[in-house]
């Protein structure tokens, strides 16, 4: 068995540290930078060991400053490196929105084309570790809101490694959202694994009743729900969105028109969401082919509580998805 | 800290007609800016560097082509003296196709490649960062250049320069800092902005070597610049100037100075950069008026050449109007 081929087990978060070292082995332009990224080995372990292996010029423990080492990362980038700013959670990119959305989205456009932004930027999303209301949302829509950058989300140990890669030669800002509930999802994965496209939605089960519409770490839930509709003769189709920006129309209208219904599962809030987004495009481009109304299953319009059972409450789970498919199929049959 | 002021240096005439024609060239270039602006050639919001020319042309001349620039939205003057093409400032101005930003950016968002020229920035102490960025990939790839950070006074109440200070001292950025103290963050003087309105010694306690100086003294403001630009270049970490300066004009064109008196206006007026400066090199008999009336004609030519360009510039077609949000070339 030769290296292409030859499959390893690991998890996810392995996965991303994968993908850094590849990132740090194969460009001297690329460093990593952020809160703890360096001797902590990272807030969730992803960057462990790097420090060591690559040295403090390439992993950089920042102060406290979200908006200034963001801010620097784009000056970076435009000045002739490939920097990974890693924040700790989306709830801290608040902190840096400022840079983000005033100036690495914005500034090839106000300067006419002169200057693009090589950056890339990660960060940790999502509700079920009980961290309650600042550092558990899933705000990656609305950075999905925002012209001039890319919002990718992987949801599978190929993505997380090889999205980094294909978002490292892109030559705009590239958001990566990394779900914290996936850092301990095990899967096998080629050794050698390279770069992924992020252009594209994946169809991840094909299905002919229904397709539901997700990514990250309600892919999952959606997919587990999918087997079990299965042993209820309902045929599901699940879509990996995998970017939220710009989104993969082709792929979600030809999924549609074959099943006739959409269930868009989302964890962010559903006012103004990603799945408002999605909904609209497919009423505006295959409303003729739906046999159903668009359906949503998103957080509740909480603050994400810490209790755990308040928490799996707020967020769409497996058996709310089965639940809601088998309505819209029986009450529309 | 340093508190460096008057300098009796001699002027030498080709230096003194230098810095007299790009501070000259600032003054009437925005005066004209003024008038198309109330002649609705020029919209959006017009800040005008007016009093405020020896701090960018002083600066700029201890700064190499390759070192870069990251300024504010008080740019012209910036921007003028770092020889960014008067036209296409001007064209950039009126929108048209032809001006620096191709009529994206306006007044306010000024860029320009060629003379590494970042902004333009226009969120008030936005620009600090960047330029750590720059710095920073500068040192990463060896490159012994400056990034050259102008910014107002206004910005040093925002975290991130206090963010931006720090980061650069720990890691030794080369950056060079410059504070334009006009005394007004729009309408509001410093001593309702801030408990401490001293702001040089806010820099040195993050441990930033720091010093003041006269911006309305252009040799002042040069002989700083050079010292921390060197200092800057040779390694030793960032490098931060206050250069005490004043607005003559409004803020901007809906400014209706409620906030300052008269009397205030026209104490620093009798301080103004290019009168003392001309006076200076009178007396040392290194220019004329003749020297100066020259001076005028060449910048008002400039000045003329600039708007006639800017007038003669085309629109662009609005099918284009969605270009620049991405790259136009991806890898894959």
């Amino acid at each position: 068995m030769n290296a292409g081929t030859q499959m390893v087990k690991l998890t996810y978060r392995e996965a991303a540290r994968e993908g850094l070292r590849d990132a740090l082995a194969r460009d001297p332009r690329v460093f990593l930078m952020g809160e703890d990224v360096g001797h902590y080995g990272g807030c969730f372990a992803v960057s462990k060991g790097l420090l060591q292996e690559f040295g403090p010029e390439r992993v950089r423990d920042t102060p406290l400053s979200e908006l200034a080492f963001t801010g620097m990362g784009i000056g970076a980038a435009m000045g002739g490196m490939r920097p990974i700013v890693e924040i700790m959670t989306v709830n801290f990119s608040l902190l840096a929105l400022d840079q983000i959305l005033n100036n690495a989205a914005t500034l090839l456009h106000m300067s006419g084309g002169q200057f693009n932004v090589p950056l890339v930027i990660r960060m940790a999303t999502g509700a079920g570790k009980q961290l309650a209301a600042q550092h558990a949302h899933s705000l990656e829509g609305w950075y999905a809101h925002i012209p001039g950058i890319r919002v990718v989300a992987p949801a599978t140990l190929a993505d997380v490694r090889g999205m980094l890669w294909t978002a490292l030669e892109d030559p705009d800002p590239v958001l990566i959202f990394e779900n914290n509930t996936l850092y301990t999802m095990e899967g096998e994965l080629v050794v050698d694994a390279g770069p992924v496209d992020i252009d594209h939605a994946r169809v991840l089960r094909e299905g002919g009743d229904v397709s539901i519409i997700t990514y990250s770490a309600s892919l999952h839930k959606s997919l587990a729900a999918a087997e079990t509709l299965a042993v209820e003769g309902i045929s599901a189709e699940v879509i990996d969105l995998r970017t939220l920006r710009p989104l993969d129309d082709a792929t979600i209208m030809g999924s549609v028109a074959r099943t006739h219904r959409a269930l868009i599962v989302d964890e962010g809030w559903r006012s103004g969401s990603i799945s408002a987004e999605i909904s609209a495009r497919i009423t505006e481009q295959v409303f003729y082919e739906l046999d159903a109304p668009v359906e949503r299953l998103c957080s509740a319009e909480v603050p994400i509580p810490y209790a755990r059972h308040m928490e799996q409450a707020a967020i769409p789970q497996a058996e709310s998805i089965v639940a809601t498919v088998k309505r819209m199929v029986q009450s529309h049959g | 800290m340093k508190n460096k002021t008057k300098q009796t240096a001699k002027v030498d005439r080709d230096h003194g007609l230098r810095l007299l024609r790009k501070m000259l060239l600032i003054r009437r270039f925005e005066a004209k800016s003024a008038e198309l602006y109330s002649a609705m050639k020029i919209r959006g919001f017009l800040h005008l560097y007016d009093g405020e020319e020896a701090v960018a042309v002083g600066v700029m001349e201890a700064l190499t082509p390759e070192d870069a620039v990251v300024a504010t939205y008080r740019e012209h003057g910036q921007a003028l003296a770092r020889g960014v093409n008067a036209n296409a400032i001007m064209a950039e101005m009126y929108g048209k196709k032809e001006g620096c930003c191709r009529g994206r950016g306006g007044s306010m968002h000024l860029f320009d490649a060629a003379a590494r020229f970042y902004g333009g920035n226009a969120i008030v102490g936005g620009g600090l960062p960047l330029a750590l960025g720059f710095a920073l990939a500068d040192a990463m790839q060896g490159k012994k250049r400056v990034t050259c950070c102008f910014f107002g006074d206004g910005a040093t109440a925002e975290g991130v320069f206090y963010e931006s200070l720090n980061l650069a001292a720990l890691w030794r950025l080369p950056v060079l800092f410059i504070l334009e103290n006009n005394l007004y963050a729009m309408g509001t003087a410093i001593c309702y902005a801030h408990a401490v309105a001293d702001i040089a010694p806010k820099a040195a306690s993050h441990g930033v070597q720091t010093e003041i100086v006269d911006g309305m003294d252009v040799l002042a403001v040069e002989k700083g610049a050079r010292r921390g630009a060197e200092f800057v270049r040779e390694g030793n970490g960032p490098y931060f100037i206050e250069c005490r300066t004043y607005r003559f004009r409004a803020h901007s064109m809906f400014d209706a100075e409620l906030y300052r008196t008269r009397a205030e206006v026209d104490k620093w007026r009798k301080r103004d950069p290019i009168a003392s400066f001309f006076d200076l090199c009178r007396e040392q008999a290194v220019l004329s008026d003749a020297d100066l009336e020259e001076l005028e004609r060449d910048v008002a030519a400039e000045v003329d050449g600039a708007v006639a360009f800017a007038e003669a510039g085309t629109w662009e077609p609005v099918e284009e109007l969605t270009r620049y949000v991405y790259s136009e070339r991806r890898p894959r």
